[in-house]
């Protein structure tokens, strides 16, 4: 239907449509993408099962950088993400999104901690540690610690 | 009814006939007199032998200018609906004091100021705001059509069915009692375990697949559909707006599915998201809710921006002052809007850091805005200025917004909002913002647009009354809301005890009956007008010598909107036009490419309203047959090939020769 449309909105103008240059990805291009996504896929699920690294923690921030690095193959080789299809347009959409999930997702955890140091009742055991170890600001509304610790 | 009630239950879920609210004398009457109007309609569609047309040209188009005007029309009829929330909410007010309890119940009373913020944000605002920009954009940048014609379709009547399951609420069971954001735990299960709820989320989840998908839509539209040489910053205003906003639409609007599928499932299947116990955070809800509800602000803000940028051009003879600032601005205010959504819940707890980051960052916003009102002021600096129903509007915008924006500066500051959060005063802050910035740029648009729409100008007499009650009807209306505020009465009260405070609210009561007689008085205008349509028929396609390519066609344009595309050189395409001596082509014409209408749209909407009901209610058979039969009518569309046709060149001749005979008479 946009094509149909695409090609209404040009006639007359005397402006041809034409096809976007590597709108479609090679076969080469598909397989590239697929190994890397095996081999990326197949690190973590290692580390994780074999327990290499010994500590769960850096582990989990391990297999989440190879996450983000999966994200990227996906894009660039399934989704065909480059700096000129579209004219530049797909990049900056991704651009702008990326800004904006950054925004909400560190925004909601620096105000989410904020409430939760501020707002939870001391004894909830869980937010503890983390609510002693925070410096308090000057002029944080946070009560003075004693009032952490009834 | 049934002597086995598991069996009712099967088929009934938790509807049963108590759930029609019979008791109610209030609810009794609207129901008969929407009943009584309802055959009215349908007896006189029946009389007239309009329902083929309705049908084929209206219901099942997919032309952008007959989408954009029902879109219109449906903002128009819950723009009633919503009012009568208002008067209602204005009188329990204004009487119920001491030992006067009023005329509405709190159950009932608080069911009325959800309703009220729901219709008129969702089903008011927003299909104003789409209507507009369907209507407007593609004629703006020279395209026949928008770049998915049917997609809007299915988006209008996916936004027609939320409208339907909201009202439906007023029949059937009851509405949320929870404020318009329905926050948990009040909103949650074990708060609220009616129906309530489930109707608010039901009614937002489908109207927002729709405003979703349109926003998708209109994107393409613009990015692709330009006319030659309409490069970014050769676009109208408008068009930079809606384009904005539609990224707004897009980034935003998946918050609020998710953020409501959440609290679905909270009701649903018992999960924990806002819960307060096994580790849930109702928190964690209103921050998110607000990620989409700042943007959504600015959603409706801007295309009213635009508006006021187009009709300020249009009536001061003058281009535009400042085209590129007003473009860095509306582009900063859409990223800005994305950094201030904690100002909704200062008091809510976080730290000075946290605090005065969001103050700041919404003190900042203020800036772009600032700099749009004063170009708006340099553009009618030495203009020769028509003071045209849209231009009143317009200078009405000025004064009244600019007061709103200032309260609004006032509330950003933290310590400030602590004293005023949840008060009449932030209620007289956004209504002074939404009334005076997006109801006034939208009824300004309405008029500005409607001679493109239809043919024929607006009444100036009608349109001046119906400018001028709802100026005064405003001020009178919140004045009082803001002193009563900075006394500490906060929002949402169903009856005072200090009799002092009264007089405030006979004042507010009174504004509301001055509003009511503006939105009589445009419901003339439109009556009026269409009588003395022949006196006020525009030929020209061009009624107020106006400066974008929507006024280069005739009035109302032919379904193809452009026989040629036009060529642009400037961002005032058409006033350059005129400028260098464009002379019309006649002839030369060929046949065109056009997108067929389709009622599938219509199907899968009024398929989602039945889904929802039952969802609603737990007949869950019933929600099953509709999933299926949605998925069944989106598959079967996908091989629906009959989607184009071509309008034969001797039509499109006879189109242009008919014009060019009427602009001939005239000359």
């Amino acid at each position: 239907m946009s094509v149909a449309s695409e090609d209404l909105h040009t006639r007359g103008s005397g402006r041809e449509v034409h096809e976007e240059p590597g709108g479609h990805g090679s076969f080469r291009g598909y397989m590239t993408g697929f190994l890397l996504s095996v081999v990326l896929t197949a690190i973590p699920f290692w580390l994780v099962m074999s327990d290499v690294l010994g500590s769960p923690r850096l582990t989990g921030i391990v297999v989440m950088g190879f996450a983000v690095v999966q994200i990227v193959v996906h894009m660039v080789y399934f989704l065909h993400m480059n700096t000129k299809s579209e004219g530049g347009w797909t990049i900056l959409a991704l651009i702008f999104t990326l800004t904006l999930v950054l925004i909400t997702l560190v925004g909601s955890v620096w105000v989410m901690y904020h409430l939760d140091t501020n707002m939870m009742p001391a004894d909830h055991g869980m937010h503890m540690p983390a609510a002693e170890s925070v410096p308090v600001e000057p002029g944080t509304a946070a009560p003075p610690p004693h009032q952490h610790q009834h | 009814m049934f002597s086995n009630p598991d069996l009712q239950k099967l088929l009934f879920g938790r509807l049963t006939l108590d759930a029609v609210p019979l008791h109610e004398p209030i609810l009794l009457i609207t129901f008969a007199m929407v009943g009584l109007g309802g055959l009215a309609v349908l007896g006189g569609l029946t009389y007239f032998r309009l329902w083929g047309p309705l049908w084929r040209d209206w219901f099942t188009s997919v032309d952008h200018k007959k989408i954009g005007i029902m879109y219109i029309v449906l903002a128009l009829v819950m723009l009633l609906r919503g009012f009568a929330d208002a008067l209602m909410m204005r009188a329990q007010q204004a009487m119920a004091f001491g030992p006067n309890e009023g005329y509405l119940p709190p159950h009932h009373y608080d069911q009325i100021f959800t309703a009220h913020g729901v219709i008129m944000i969702f089903f008011v605002a927003m299909p104003l705001v789409t209507g507009l920009m369907n209507f407007v954009v593609p004629l703006q940048i020279g395209a026949r059509d928008v770049a998915f014609p049917f997609l809007n379709n299915f988006s209008f009547w996916m936004t027609v069915a939320g409208a339907v399951t909201v009202m439906a609420s007023l029949f059937v069971g009851e509405f949320a009692r929870t404020g318009w954001l329905a926050y948990p735990p009040l909103s949650g299960p074990a708060m609220s375990p009616g129906v309530g709820v489930d109707y608010y989320i039901w009614a937002l989840q489908i109207a927002g697949i729709g405003t979703l998908l349109s926003g998708i839509n209109l994107i393409a539209t613009i990015v692709k559909m330009r006319a030659p040489g309409m490069g970014m910053m050769r676009m109208p205003i408008f068009t930079w707006t809606a384009l904005c906003t539609n990224i707004l639409i897009v980034a935003a609007f998946p918050i609020l599915t998710a953020v409501l599928a959440m609290l679905s499932l909270d009701r649903y299947v018992g999960t924990h998201f806002f819960s307060n116990d096994l580790g849930g955070n109702p928190m964690m809800y209103v921050n998110l809710i607000w990620i989409w509800g700042h943007p959504e602000v600015y959603i409706l803000i801007l295309p009213a921006f635009g508006v006021f940028s187009e009709i300020t051009a249009t009536f001061s003879r003058k281009r535009l002052f400042g085209y590129a600032s007003m473009v860095y601005a509306t582009v900063v205010i859409t990223i800005l809007s994305y950094l201030v959504w904690l100002h909704h819940f200062f008091t809510m707890g976080s730290g000075a850091s946290v605090n005065s980051f969001f103050g700041i960052t919404t003190m900042i916003i203020s800036i772009p805005t600032g700099a749009k009102i004063f170009n708006w002021l340099f553009t009618m600096y030495k203009g020769r200025i028509d003071f045209d129903v849209p231009m009143l509007w317009t200078v009405g915008f000025m004064v009244t917004f600019t007061v709103g924006g200032m309260t609004g500066v006032l509330l950003a500051v933290p310590p400030a909002d602590f004293v005023l959060h949840n008060s009449l005063f932030l209620i007289a802050h956004f209504h002074n913002v939404i009334i005076g910035g997006v109801l006034f740029g939208m009824l300004a648009g309405i008029t500005y647009w409607f001679p493109k729409a239809f043919g024929y100008k607006l009444d100036a007499f009608w349109g001046k009354m119906s400018f001028w009650f709802w100026l005064t009807g405003f001020w009178f209306a919140f004045m009082p809301l803001y002193i009563l505020g900075l006394m500490g009465v906060t929002r949402r009260v169903q009856h005072f005890d200090d009799p002092s405070l009264q007089i405030w609210f006979v004042i507010a009561a009174f504004g509301a009956f001055l509003i009511l007689l503006g939105i009589a008085s445009f419901i003339v205008t439109l009556v009026v007008s269409f009588l003395k349509r022949e006196e006020l028929r525009d030929l020209t396609g061009d009624p107020w010598n106006g400066r974008t390519l929507e006024w280069a066609t005739s009035s109302p344009p032919p379904d193809y909107n452009f026989a040629f595309t036009p060529v642009v050189h400037d961002h005032d395409a058409w006033w350059d036009m005129k400028k260098r001596g464009y002379v019309r082509p006649v002839s030369g014409f060929s046949k065109i490419h056009m997108p067929r209408g389709t009622a599938t749209g219509l199907i899968l909407g009024m398929i989602s309203i039945v889904f929802s009901f039952a969802m609603i209610w737990y007949i869950w058979w019933l929600a099953a047959l509709t999933f299926a039969a949605l998925v069944v009518v989106t598959i079967g569309h996908t091989f629906n090939y009959a989607r184009d046709f071509y309008i034969h060149a001797d039509e499109v001749v006879r189109t242009e020769n008919a014009r060019t005979a009427l602009l001939a008479e005239r000359v």
